[in-house]
């Protein structure tokens, strides 16, 4: 109950972030990787202000042995750098790049009804089915 | 809140500072990282027990955005790339961020907040990656505008 709740109020909060941020306006997402050109450092502030304000609570977390709502952490303890990691996050940033949608804010921005939020999410969705039926089958 | 194609750097720091505090309560009281890719993809196709906070923070997000669009719908506006571009963009998102085990929110985040070298590395490659896509896109095809 109290994590359900956790879940959803974070929810919330997140999207509102999201979208006082800029990060809801794909155009603006562009314009800050467009380093070469009419280059927007806004969204620059958005990893500021979002690491400043976690990472006090991250590092709070360390020193606990369990969270207050629930048994445990879910966190990876994988420290190797390989081959997917850098493969998956490069075709990521081209996605990024080429639509500027990132999951979060296309999914908080499905609210607007915009047919190409709704396309941009229901591919992600796709890529991540396919991608999940490929891994597992060569595995 | 500001909607134009201007330098916002006290309203993206305000916005990032409520991602990062969203992170923090799913961290400390529910034990997970708030990576979205990780969240939406494990809701696809849920594992038993593994789908209720799943749902519920999906849910959350989506009313968050509800909220945003009755107050101030200019803060979401559609990608500006022809359709085919945001399909293939989606799909590349969909591939990256299941391959490399997350996105901006978990490895931009929540990963470099916790100072792991894998959301590090895997933030400074989708950062250059984009910015590279950007630049041939402007370059190649006049960022199809």
């Amino acid at each position: 109950m109290k994590q359900g709740l956790t879940a959803l109020l974070s929810g919330v909060v997140f999207a509102v972030g999201l979208a006082i941020s800029g990060m809801t306006q794909p155009s603006k997402v562009i314009g800050f990787l467009d380093f070469g050109g009419a280059w927007d450092p806004s969204l620059a502030f958005v990893m500021v202000g979002a690491i400043g304000a976690h990472f006090f609570f991250a590092r709070r977390a360390k020193a606990m042995k369990t969270p207050l709502f629930a048994d445990g952490f879910a966190l990876t303890d994988r420290t190797k750098l390989d081959a997917p990691l850098v493969l998956g996050a490069a075709l990521f940033g081209v996605g990024w790049g080429l639509g500027g949608y990132c999951p979060g804010p296309a999914i908080v921005s499905m609210a607007s009804l915009a047919p190409a939020t709704l396309l941009f999410v229901f591919a992600m969705g796709v890529g991540m089915v396919i991608t999940r039926s490929l891994v597992r089958g060569a595995a | 809140m500001e909607t134009t194609m201007t330098f916002t750097p006290i309203a993206s720091t305000l916005g990032g500072v409520l991602i990062g505090l969203s992170a923090s309560a799913m961290l400390v009281l529910n034990g997970k990282v708030a990576g979205i890719s990780g969240i939406f993809g494990g809701a696809l196709r849920p594992r038993a027990g593994d789908a209720f906070w799943r749902v519920l923070f999906l849910i959350g997000l989506l009313a968050g955005g509800g909220v945003v669009a009755l107050v101030h719908p200019q803060a979401m506006s559609p990608s500006p790339r022809p359709m085919f571009v945001v399909a293939l963009a989606g799909v590349l998102v969909g591939v990256g961020t299941y391959l490399g085990n997350g996105c901006t929110s978990g490895h931009g985040v929540c990963g470099i907040s916790r100072l792991s070298k894998r959301s590090i590395v895997a933030t400074m490659t989708f950062m250059a990656t984009g910015a590279i896509t950007v630049f041939v896109a402007r370059v190649l095809f006049g960022g199809w505008s």
